[in-house]
């Protein structure tokens, strides 16, 4: 059975006032509760990181309409200012930076204080090959590709216990392992939480026709894959039904947001969730506030407006993390799209998290400003990011071994 | 009786068990060993015919495969064209198919527009009619061939071995042209040279536009290169020693600044001295990593998007002097700089000794007996690297033909999706679902990003949700119920006694 916090009828009780304005849970009630509760500090904590895979443009994410420069480089692909009025606009966050208008489901979790952005963030490593720096981003070192291993493999390296102990404490909800789990450190890689059992036939669960066979195999093995399979099974993480009124999105990505919150509520142990979404390479027909880049952002915010409000008061120990891995060219192209560039923006997401802030220094999108001339020069490491949510919220002494060669040279305060 | 049941099938199959392992090693066992390391398991009465053969004479044979008849397989391999082609029909071919669009003028579906599936079909139909495929297709083939060839080939040593130096020599098939190069990677750079001298290997990987691009050599270039403006090249070519047109004059100088190629890239001389030879120990500096990637500088592809191959580009090269591990390389040379530095690798005894180890660690044990790796490093020394004399000194080592070696590597998932078809006669034509299979067990064919290639290790094969699709593999490889392949039941009484033995622990070894 999951536990039920004591606290949790304070909060279901105050939770429909907050909501009614809010529009999602509001997590500073949730702080505060916690804080008095004991039983809370044994919690675990929680990272999910979301990867967007084929660099998303940090600028039309984080919108700089303060920029004097912004409107003019991108003549049709720019987001219109919030200053402008009527019509759909730039979500204004602190009256120089915006939000794009299709990731409006996010906007009340950076309101609650719960969110925040970091700009001008990225990987030092000039490489424009999409291949490398995705490698590079998770890896966790940029320039060296002898690191076979991830970053998250590598933070789970560092408090190890023993083999089977904890089976479900990384899921990648993807078919192949992503780089930033692979290593030695056990970590399970699934598209749907079903997969991970005996079938007779495909599709088929046991339990029925195929018991005999799943027992046979069982007493075979005595490991602690059938443990963990039976844990799975009496957890039946996929009874979870979305709470607080949460409604995912049907593709893929939301469904993978989905499961690792039932896998969450199942309370099997996670610790380290990963998911990614790819179709960010908008080299042609970007759009502005509608287009290409607009669909992507709507079902990308839309997917993690849902976790948070499904999470409710488990957010409390979760930091939801996202990554891409570089930006695009700052002025539009020939063909009303972006090229591949340097900087980009990411988000961060929970009940630790300092929200309501843009994060980072802005280099400024000047001629002189500009990284080589063309793109968004970088100011903040992401392995700083990184770093900050291994050693505050993950309570990781060793940062040193997850990020070979690398000293940590900022931390942003943002947790 | 359930476990009743399985003992008695474990004695009366070919199985390397290591719970049962024997003190010594009877002649059955044997055939089994070599049957499941110089092969991809033992088929139906093949651990016999080993037997009745004699294994000497076995091993013999596979050392050899030019001359083993391989006619079946060539028939099955007839369904997949693209592993034959070279790479200018590839890219032609099996083209990107944006770029299709582009160039047959089919625009890309709009935000606002009704029907983005219409310009998505009107591609499709455009593709098909014209005899284009997406490049897709020739991961599948690539993955089908790999399948079918160490299911049915006779020259099993030889895809045994092709299958080890693919992964020593990894490349990444989803990196941006490897989509086209990896085909002529495989049957050109290394199946031909997976039994030959070691140095032969290297070079053809080291010129192969594939490792070129993967590690970004082809990019490497002596520092502070302006590459000259397109127009400006051509308008030099035209007029041969007059001076330029003002406007391109200028906008050459305007560009030189961002068109400059930013000197050496260092990711193939790293790679190729810490995975390729010396391994990491090897004794090497970053000076050393900098010099081998000064004299490999203008080692490039020609025609990247055509026929793509490799070509030295002098203006490109450094030509300054380089010392490479205590080796001096004179000033003034071209592609024999290269050719030197590969040489120098390629004879190293430090090499020697790290393909040894892992010749060793794949053959022997995960923990290879340094006993043993003096005598392989020793022969790679003897014998300038010859490969198939290496084999040979492990499979007449008492090392190798020992109870502590028998049934203690664990299979990859490759190896034991292969064996399994071979232990159940199945038929298979490699089908595209097999491929993702594999991948939820850990090994995507011809996709593991890294160069460091698959851990040959126990504990990265089997893991709790790589060895819950194994069992499920077996489930369904014995129901029938993967498509495109089919088994027989032969000895086995049932479909789930056959998924048992396939499911068993003993199973996953060789």
């Amino acid at each position: 059975m999951p536990r039920v916090p004591v606290s949790r009828r304070f909060f279901l009780k105050s939770a429909g006032v907050a909501a009614a304005s809010f529009g999602v849970v509001p997590p500073f009630l949730l702080r505060t509760a916690y804080a008095q509760n004991p039983a809370a500090s044994k919690n675990r904590p929680i990272l999910i990181a979301i990867f967007q895979r084929g660099a998303a443009d940090g600028i039309s994410m984080v919108v700089p309409f303060g920029d004097p420069h912004y409107a003019s480089l991108r003549p049709q692909i720019a987001l219109p200012s919030p200053l402008r009025g009527g019509g759909e606009t730039t979500l204004d966050l602190d009256g120089y930076f915006g939000l794009h208008p299709a990731l409006s489901s996010l906007k009340p979790i950076y309101d609650a204080g719960h969110l925040a952005m970091v700009q001008a963030v990225g990987s030092p490593d000039n490489t424009r090959s999409h291949f490398d720096a995705q490698d590079y981003m998770e890896s966790g070192a940029p320039g060296n590709k002898s690191v076979s291993d991830g970053w998250l493999n590598r933070y789970m390296q560092t408090d190890p216990r023993p083999k089977g102990s904890a089976p479900f404490r990384a899921i990648a909800m993807s078919t192949n392992m992503p780089r930033s789990l692979l290593g030695p450190a056990p970590a399970l890689a699934m598209t749907k939480i079903q997969d991970f059992d005996v079938r007779g036939n495909q599709g088929r669960a046991p339990g029925n026709s195929n018991s005999e066979i799943y027992s046979a195999f069982e007493s075979m093995w005595h490991n602690e894959t059938f443990d963990a399979m039976k844990m799975l099974k009496d957890a039946n993480p996929t009874r979870f039904q979305p709470e607080n009124g949460a409604i995912y999105p049907s593709q893929p990505f939301s469904q993978s947001l989905l499961q690792i919150a039932q896998i969450i509520k199942a309370d099997v142990g996670l610790e380290v969730a990963f998911a990614d979404l790819s179709g960010w390479d908008t080299h042609a027909n970007q759009g502005s506030v509608a287009g290409q880049l607009s669909n992507r952002l709507r079902e990308f915010g839309d997917g993690i407006a849902a976790l948070y409000r499904d999470l409710g008061d488990r957010m409390r120990n979760v930091v939801i993390v996202t990554m891409t891995e570089f930006g695009r060219s700052i002025k539009q192209n020939g063909s009303g799209g972006t090229d591949h560039g340097h900087a980009s923006a990411l988000f961060m997401a929970g009940g630790p998290v300092k929200g309501g802030k843009v994060y980072g220094k802005w280099p400024g999108l000047g001629p002189n400003q500009l990284f080589e001339g063309r793109d968004l020069a970088l100011t903040t490491d992401f392995r700083d990011v990184f770093a900050e949510i291994l050693t505050k919220h993950m309570q990781t002494a060793d940062v040193a071994k997850v990020f070979p060669g690398y000293t940590p040279r900022q931390s942003l305060g943002i947790l | 009786m359930r476990s009743t049941l399985f003992f008695f099938i474990l004695l009366a199959l070919p199985v390397a068990s290591a719970s049962s392992a024997p003190r010594t090693l009877t002649e059955q066992d044997k055939a089994t060993h070599v049957l499941n390391r110089l092969a991809f398991g033992p088929r139906p009465g093949d651990v016999a015919r080993v037997q009745s053969m004699g294994i000497r004479q076995y091993i013999e044979q596979q050392l050899h495969p030019e001359q083993i008849n391989d006619s079946a397989v060539d028939n099955r391999l007839s369904q997949l064209p693209s592993i034959r082609m070279k790479t200018n029909e590839l890219m032609a071919r099996y083209p990107e198919p944006q770029q299709v669009a582009q160039r047959a003028g089919i625009q890309k579906p709009k935000a606002d527009d009704k029907n983005p599936q219409a310009n998505r079909s009107q591609l499709q139909s455009y593709m098909m009619q014209n005899g284009l495929e997406r490049p897709q297709q020739l991961l599948q083939e690539l993955q089908s061939q790999k399948i079918i060839r160490a299911v049915y080939s006779e020259r099993q040593l030889q895809e045994v071995m092709t299958d080890f130096w693919f992964n020593h020599f990894n490349v990444y098939w989803n990196k941006g042209q490897d989509k086209w190069f990896t085909t002529d990677y495989e049957m050109n750079a290394i199946r031909p040279n997976a039994m030959g001298k070691f140095k032969d290997l290297l070079m053809a990987t080291a010129k192969s536009p594939a490792m070129l691009f993967y590690l970004d050599n082809h990019l490497s270039t002596v520092p502070n290169l302006a590459l000259p403006l397109q127009a400006a090249a051509r308008a030099r070519l035209a007029n041969p020693g007059a001076p330029l047109p003002p406007n391109i004059a200028a906008e050459e100088a305007n560009q030189a600044k961002n068109r400059k190629r930013d000197g050496i890239n260092e990711n193939y001389g790293r790679e190729l001295m810490e995975l390729h030879t010396l391994g990491v120990d090897g004794g090497y500096t970053q000076k050393d990593v900098q010099e081998v990637a000064r004299a490999l500088t203008g080692w490039t592809i020609d025609r990247p998007r055509q026929d793509a191959h490799f070509v030295f580009r002098l203006m490109m090269h450094d030509r300054g002097e380089k010392v490479v591990l205590g080796n001096k390389i004179r000033a003034g040379g071209g592609i024999e700089d290269g050719e030197k530095v590969i040489d120098i690798l390629a004879h190293h005894p430090s090499t020697a000794r790290f393909i040894s180890t892992k010749l060793v660690r794949y053959f022997v044990s995960d923990n290879p007996p340094d006993s043993l790796v003096d005598k392989v490093a020793a022969t790679f020394m003897k014998t300038d690297g010859d490969i198939r004399e290496m084999l040979r000194t492990i499979f007449y080592s008492d090392e190798f033909m020992s109870p502590d070696a028998y049934g203690q590597k664990t299979k990859s998932a490759f190896e034991y999706v292969v064996s399994s078809i071979r232990a159940m006669n199945g038929e298979t034509n490699g089908s595209p679902r097999m491929a993702q299979l594999l991948t939820k067990m850990g090994q995507p064919l011809y996709q593991f990003v890294a160069p460091t290639g698959f851990p040959d290790r126990a504990d990265y094969w089997l893991t709790d949700g790589t060895l819950v699709e194994r069992i499920n593999f077996a489930v369904n490889l014995t129901a029938n119920k993967l498509p495109d392949t089919r088994i027989q039941l032969n000895d086995f009484p049932d479909s789930k006694t056959a998924a048992l033995y396939l499911g068993s622990p003993e199973f996953q070894k060789r």
